[in-house]
């Protein structure tokens, strides 16, 4: 049988931004969101082979081959460029990989790691490898020790997490937005299905953390923040909300121009959830 | 002559010294005025040509470059010499031990080692609370920090989970100062996770302790045992280092035509020079000097036969760039496969070296080898083994890529890895890089948490802020804040991701 197989945007050995500990991560390519404020809309699309990016290419790691890009990460210089000559955020530079593959890397490295994040784009569209992954992770006894999380937007129906929840250890879950039409203008999508999410993973006891993205003008408004706050409680006021400050590193388009969440932002913010009774609120380490 | 007085005259007048920071600089300028230690010609012209390196420290060794006395001597039988008597409890050891370091010469002229101090102090505390125990580590600490300023000094603690380590782990977070240097020794059979974690929180607090893996340094010396001093330099308890010699591998490298015609050729015959400066200066400070004829070594805090002598390099990355140019391979040191492996083989090719050449004086007939941390005055030249300042994978890969160096550096390999500051809000992944890291084998773990005001410049710790403060002409109450600022300006070290160490050398001055 052939094994699963992944298409993967990024490998990182090292993340302390991923969940507990120190961890590899592997950023699934492709979402189904379109989030105007995302950090990496390069992970958002799926390459259609088009060949816009090969001649962008300073390095010539890039070419056409019957009608396909292929790349030549030998050649890369890491510059980018074709991620910019992309017009629908995809990313050339993707590679296929095996659970092997991934296992090999974990097996080099599993000393210096608490455990591996399926990150993205969104990690649950690919559901039958992260299934194969962490049953395999988790069938090795040396690797069994590596928790197995998952960083998601949580547009994944209900049945399809009961197929990933018995292999894995914890979920962040992404709110971008509580009110039904702010979700919608953020993501293009309404958020039901995120609400229903975020309850079977309370229920399982997977939900390790929500996490939310602070958007000056957005996110930000005392109706919202009270909203998210009401959320929290109506579960568990112990539920972690780890607030992130939006930036502009790798925004693209009208994004661009909103502006930054500042120190005194979030502070405002962890000062109203707080009255309202949630208990455990993270912060940022630094503001870029 | 003119020109020697006008460098005398201007560190006397120098606005940013302190008195005793002038007298240390115009001992130095004396000390240059005798003619160097007898070499001959081709090793004067490796020394001239930068191909070897003496660190600076000066034409008449008079004193090792670094001492590690056994101040459980003292400790348990007072000093006959020193008109102490043993001590009774916890104050007069601590006492004892702030005289005794008075008397400890190095190459800086202020103790490098100032003692195991948990295995030390442990006897001494029975009775006494958790408490007082603070307090009294809180003011000794002061004590070193105002009078003993320089990031040199290095204390060691562990690798046991006790009392004394953990205090001293408390008040080094607290009061955030730049000396005394700490390393905290760990052996995963002994150390508890909690004690281990306390260090690796440290680090984020104030980027000390450096973390010592006590089994692989336990098993390169003897039942006497070793102590991490200066800047991560590992040496014989009750010995230390007559001298520290270092190989520029770069310079060998653009001397060489080929991989085969260095590692064959070139960097035995090189090596040979490092040996004869080695044995010359070893010489002077053994036979003419007249050092042992201390009440150290009557005593016993020291013996004349546990004197290393340290064989240092450094610009391996350079080296070994050049070289993969030469073959026209493109990978690059840190980064490639195939460059790493080259690096590899030069350190086995050096552990050869210098484990079949012997060396007169030293402890065991042989010197030690080490990847030295570079000093104020390296210019496009990395220390040691070090990936080059800014050029840095990630951690883990970082730590792989070096990991199969370290067993060859019985005396010390000093590498830095700069953290992102978003470590702060995570210090489980800290503690598991460092305790992985030790591990798979790495001799020691040092890291620098980006925005710290407290870093490593190649070994020892300065402040960002003293060191702006410096540059404004303001002069600096610690030694290796001078240092610091002329490493920050000459060598890249602030670029490195965070920041980095370097070495210990107090250069001449100007």
């Amino acid at each position: 049988m052939k094994s699963a197989q992944a298409t993967v945007s990024k490998v990182l050995n090292y993340s302390c931004v991923d969940g507990p500990g120190n961890r590899l991560v592997v950023f699934l390519q492709g979402c189904n969101f379109n989030c105007r404020s995302c950090h990496n809309p390069h992970t958002i699309g799926l390459c259609n082979h088009c060949g816009d990016c090969v001649p962008a290419c300073p390095h010539k790691a890039l070419m056409l081959i019957d009608g396909k890009v292929g790349f030549v990460p030998h050649n890369c210089d890491q510059c980018d460029a074709c991620l910019k000559a992309c017009s629908i955020n995809a990313n050339p530079m993707v590679q296929i990989m095996s659970v092997e593959s991934v296992l090999a890397r974990l097996l080099e490295h599993h000393l210096m790691l608490d455990g591996i994040t399926l990150s993205g784009g969104e990690a649950t569209l690919q559901a039958d490898f992260i299934v194969a992954l962490f049953t395999a992770i988790k069938a090795d006894v040396r690797l069994r020790h590596l928790s197995c999380f998952i960083d998601s937007n949580g547009q994944l129906g209900r049945a399809a997490w009961q197929r990933l929840l018995p292999i894995t250890d914890g979920v962040l879950l992404d709110i971008k937005a509580i009110d039904i039409q702010l979700h919608q203008a953020l993501t293009g999508r309404p958020n039901q299905r995120v609400m229903q999410s975020l309850r079977t993973l309370h229920q399982a006891r997977r939900l390790h953390e929500l996490r939310y993205l602070v958007i000056p003008g957005f996110t930000d408004q005392p109706s919202e923040v009270q909203a998210l706050a009401e959320l929290v409680l109506s579960l568990d006021a112990n539920i972690p909300v780890r607030l992130n400050a939006f930036q502009h590193h790798g925004v693209i388009g009208p994004a661009r121009e909103w502006p930054k969440a500042r120190q005194h932002d979030i502070q405002v913010i962890v000062q109203q959830l707080q009255q309202a009774g949630v208990r455990e609120i993270i912060t940022p380490a630094v503001y870029v | 002559m003119q020109s020697i007085q006008e460098k005398l005259q201007k560190i006397v007048c120098d606005q940013t010294l302190s008195p005793q920071q002038k007298a240390r600089y115009l001992s130095l300028e004396a000390e240059n005025m005798l003619p160097y230690p007898s070499l001959d010609t081709e090793t004067t012209k490796a020394l001239a040509t930068g191909v070897l390196c003496d660190l600076v420290e000066g034409h008449a060794p008079y004193k090792p470059r670094y001492v590690l006395p056994d101040y459980s001597v003292v400790l348990t039988q007072g000093s006959e010499y020193l008109e102490l008597e043993a001590p009774v409890d916890l104050d007069e050891a601590i006492n004892c031990l702030m005289i005794a370091y008075h008397h400890v010469p190095s190459v800086t002229g202020m103790p490098v080692y100032i003692g195991h101090l948990d295995q030390l102090l442990l006897p001494f505390c029975e009775g006494v609370t958790d408490d007082q125990l603070y307090r009294k580590i809180k003011l000794f600490w002061r004590y070193l920090d105002r009078t003993l300023p320089d990031a040199f000094m290095h204390a060691n603690i562990g690798p046991q989970d006790n009392p004394v380590a953990r205090a001293i782990l408390r008040v080094d977070a607290e009061l955030q100062q730049i000396a005394p240097n700490l390393t905290f020794c760990y052996d995963p059979d002994i150390s508890s996770d909690a004690i281990l974690k306390q260090a690796t929180d440290n680090i984020i607090a104030c980027s000390k302790p450096h973390i010592a893996n006590h089994p692989l340094h336990q098993a390169a010396f003897d039942e006497k045992g070793y102590g991490i001093v200066s800047c991560y330099n590992a040496l014989p308890v009750a010995g230390g280092a007559g001298t520290l010699v270092r190989l520029n591998l770069k310079e060998v490298a653009l001397r060489s035509t080929s991989v085969t015609d260095f590692l064959t050729q070139k960097l035995p015959y090189y090596s040979g020079l490092c040996f004869r400066l080695i044995e010359s200066r070893m010489g002077y400070l053994f036979e003419q000097s007249n050092f042992f004829d201390s009440f150290l070594v009557q005593e016993g805090w020291i013996d004349t036969q546990r004197f290393t002598a340290m064989y240092g390099i450094y610009g391996m990355a350079e080296a070994v760039n050049l070289l993969q140019d030469m073959q026209q391979s493109n990978g690059r040191y840190g980064h490639d496969a195939q460059a790493n492996e080259l690096g590899y083989q030069i350190s086995q090719a050096l552990a050869q070296l210098v484990g079949h050449t012997p060396v007169k004086h030293a402890w065991r007939g042989r010197a030690m080898l080490h990847s030295q941390a570079g000093i104020s005055s390296d210019v496009d030249v990395t220390p040691g083994v070090r990936i080059p300042y800014g050029a840095e994978p990630d951690p883990v890969t970082h730590i792989q890529a070096l990991l199969p160096h370290h067993r060859y550096y019985d005396s010390g390999i000093s590498e830095i890895l700069t953290l992102e500051e978003t470590i702060k809000n995570n210090p489980q992944a800290l503690f598991t890089l460092c305790k992985g890291a030790l591990a798979a084998g790495f001799r020691e773990f040092t890291a620098n948490v980006d925005s710290n005001d407290l870093v490593r410049v190649t070994g020892y710790m300065v402040r960002l802020s003293d060191i702006a403060l410096y540059n404004q002409q303001q002069g600096s109450r610690t030694n290796t804040t001078v240092l610091g600022a002329e490493a920050a300006a000459g060598t890249h070290i602030l670029e490195r991701k965070p920041r980095v160490v370097s070495h210990e050398i107090s250069p001449s001055y100007g």
